[in-house]
């Protein structure tokens, strides 16, 4: 696999001869441990571990946690309190899945984060990019179901919410909101089909990391100094690199009990932080909460969604060229998927020759005023609709497309990078000199 | 914790220290601490995994249910659901009585009374009612066969009950007589809280 020349797998005993030809399944496990790794990795590079390892806690409590929940608008709050009170590890078993979605998204926004600074997206990684991105909204379809099954308030209120956003889309919009529902409002048969592609996605979402690291082995690693590695000859690809196993087995595992030793915290000792109260209330569909939030991971696009209101004068523009069919809903609507599409069209919105942040002075400050920006946006997703919030989330929403649209592009063209260094052992040896001959 | 010895193990001159060589070098007791580590928290994170799947405490709460048994006339029955079973009660008549204790040891396939109260008995009529003068009959009501619920009320060709799936029949005291069912009704455990309510389990 890929282009980086390394030893591969050769079968020795008669069996593995034997199984080899037929099979070469032990030649492809070698081969994807073994990968050749740039060894100038720092710690921003264990986000993926902590994504697979989050992935497969997620399936397996979820799993666990179907055979105890029942799907039916009657019973579903009483099951979910049913796993709290009465099966055996039921409360962990359900802190675990309720927190494993936030792990998930707080390692996902820090290995977004980490590809958009060192800009791992970049040629020949954009597939690499593309197919994250498209797990990236697999994962919030699937948390988005998932929060849904516990029919309390929040689960019923932001289930209409969100699947109001389909019902903006002129024309079609309200009879493809009934089809999602399977009615005229959230009710059984929502619950239903949500708890049959809760359990669905994951499952989409596992095939879609073969995809993504099928692809990222192929081109190798991106690196923090975002300098290729030396692929003349095997000699040379090893002066730059160290094979996965062991060494980024060791780190990456590292890093993931440290990871884990907050969670477990998280879930031992304040596993209702980041819920909200208001959905241990059994589904009204006759109240509707006081203040209604989604999950503080969708915060951001939820500020976005809320920004473009009737008074923005793009909003008012768009409207006036489409004869009124855009309106200020179906408009918001656009910019929050829109916000999602040009993240993922970054690869050929960058413009410029150096890959990595770490040489290019202008765009490190754009870049951390987009992190500040993000973590803006999700303040404001939470803060309510009215001013001055409103305004800031109109400013905040312009930075990001501003950033992608305009900053990104221009930035190849009118940026003085820094000078790269040669190659990866070169920048390796800058931070961690060789010592004398021992 | 392990100590450290004068320096870290290794001498100056990069050779092992004497009881090194004795007791296994530092980093063999490292990858034993490490795997014993990693063991534990793996046991630990399963176990929760495994046992999820034992029964509930809503379940474990309903394993022992009391019955209202007033009001039930000799010669009828009732049937109540515990564990998940069907649970026969029966007040036997005066005859019935009478021919199940009349009925020859030697007579029964099974010569177990199968009561869970009286464990290591005979299948003698007395060790399978609940009271002393035979009159209350508590059965778990599957054949013990392959599982089907016998009809009751005296069917059957010795007056008493009779599984429709396979052809067994019992008697009056639930003892297998006849068919494939290899043992006698099974009696659970069982006591009189009042004269008038039974409690099972």
């Amino acid at each position: 696999m890929g282009g980086i020349p390394h030893d591969h797998y050769e079968p020795k005993s008669g069996f593995e001869k034997w199984l080899h030809k037929r099979l070469p399944i032990v030649g492809l496990a070698y081969d994807t441990l073994m990968i050749p790794t740039p060894k100038n990795l720092n710690w921003m590079w264990i986000w993926g571990i902590v994504l697979a390892f989050t992935l497969v806690l997620q399936i397996i409590t979820g799993i666990v946690l179907a055979m105890h929940y029942t799907p039916n608008v009657n019973m579903a709050f009483q099951s979910v309190e049913h796993i709290m009170r009465d099966v055996n590890y039921g409360w962990l078993l359900r802190y675990l899945h309720m927190n494993g979605a936030s792990l998930f998204f707080i390692a996902v926004y820090l290995h977004i984060f980490r590809g958009l600074y060192y800009g791992s997206y970049k040629a020949p990684r954009e597939v690499t990019w593309i197919i994250g991105m498209l797990i990236y909204l697999a994962m919030m379809a699937t948390g988005f179901l998932g929060y849904v099954l516990p029919w309390g308030q929040m689960s019923f209120w932001g289930a209409t919410v969100i699947t109001g956003l389909f019902g903006a889309v002129p024309g079609v919009g309200e009879s493809i909101q009934a089809w999602l529902l399977g009615g005229p409002a959230v009710d059984n048969a929502t619950l239903n089909r949500f708890f049959s592609l809760h359990y669905l996605l994951p499952f989409v979402i596992v095939a879609l990391v073969a995809l993504h690291i099928w692809a990222f082995h192929t081109t190798g690693n991106s690196n923090p100094s975002g300098v290729e590695v030396r692929r003349g000859s095997k000699a040379e690809a090893e002066k730059d690199t160290l094979p996965f196993w062991p060494y980024f087995v060791i780190k990456d595992l590292y890093a993931l009990v440290v990871v884990l030793i907050v969670f477990a915290a998280v879930v031992g000792f304040m596993p209702n932080y980041l819920g909200h109260p208001d959905n241990y209330k059994m589904a009204d569909p006759l109240v509707t909460p006081a203040h209604i939030v989604p999950e503080w991971y969708y915060l951001p696009f939820y500020a976005i969604l809320r920004a473009f209101t009737a008074e923005v004068w793009v909003v008012q523009f768009a409207s006036l060229i489409t004869g009124g069919i855009v309106d200020a809903k179906f408009f918001g609507v656009v910019a929050m998927f829109g916000s999602i599409f040009v993240m993922a069209l970054v690869p050929w919105l960058d413009t410029s020759r150096v890959r990595s942040g770490r040489y290019r002075p202008a765009f490190r400050f754009f870049f951390w005023l987009l992190a500040f920006d993000f973590m803006f946006l999700m303040w404001l997703g939470a803060m309510p609709a009215e001013e001055p919030y409103a305004s800031l989330a109109l400013l905040g929403s312009a930075y990001w497309f501003g950033y992608f649209l305009v900053i990104l592009p221009l930035l190849g063209l009118f940026e003085r990078p820094q000078a790269t260094p040669e190659t990866i052992e070169a920048d390796f040896d800058s931070h961690y000199p060789p010592k004398s001959a021992e | 914790m392990y100590s450290q010895p004068e320096n870290s193990g290794i001498s100056k001159g990069g050779r092992p220290l004497s009881h090194a060589e004795d007791t296994g070098s530092r980093r063999d007791f490292l990858y034993v601490a490490t795997a014993t580590t990693g063991a534990v928290a793996v046991g630990a994170a399963v176990w929760p995994l495994v046992d999820q799947m034992n029964p509930s405490a809503d379940v474990q709460a309903l394993s022992s249910i009391e019955i209202d048994i007033d009001g039930i006339e000799p010669g009828t029955q009732i049937t109540k659901k515990w564990r998940g079973k069907p649970v026969f009660i029966r007040r036997r008549t005066a005859e019935e009585i009478a021919e199940s204790r009349n009925t020859p040891l030697a007579d029964l396939p099974d010569q177990t009374s199968q009561n869970d109260n009286k464990f290591e008995t005979d299948a003698s009529d007395e060790n399978r009612t609940l009271d002393e003068a035979g009159e209350w009959l508590v059965m778990i009501g599957v054949c013990t066969h392959l599982g089907c619920i016998p009809i009751g009320d005296g069917a059957g060709d010795f007056g008493g009950w009779f599984c429709p799936c396979h052809g067994s029949h019992y008697d009056a005291a639930g003892r297998i007589r006849k068919g494939p069912a290899p043992l006698n009704l099974l009696v659970p455990t069982s006591e009189f809280l009042s004269d008038t309510v039974i409690k099972l389990g």
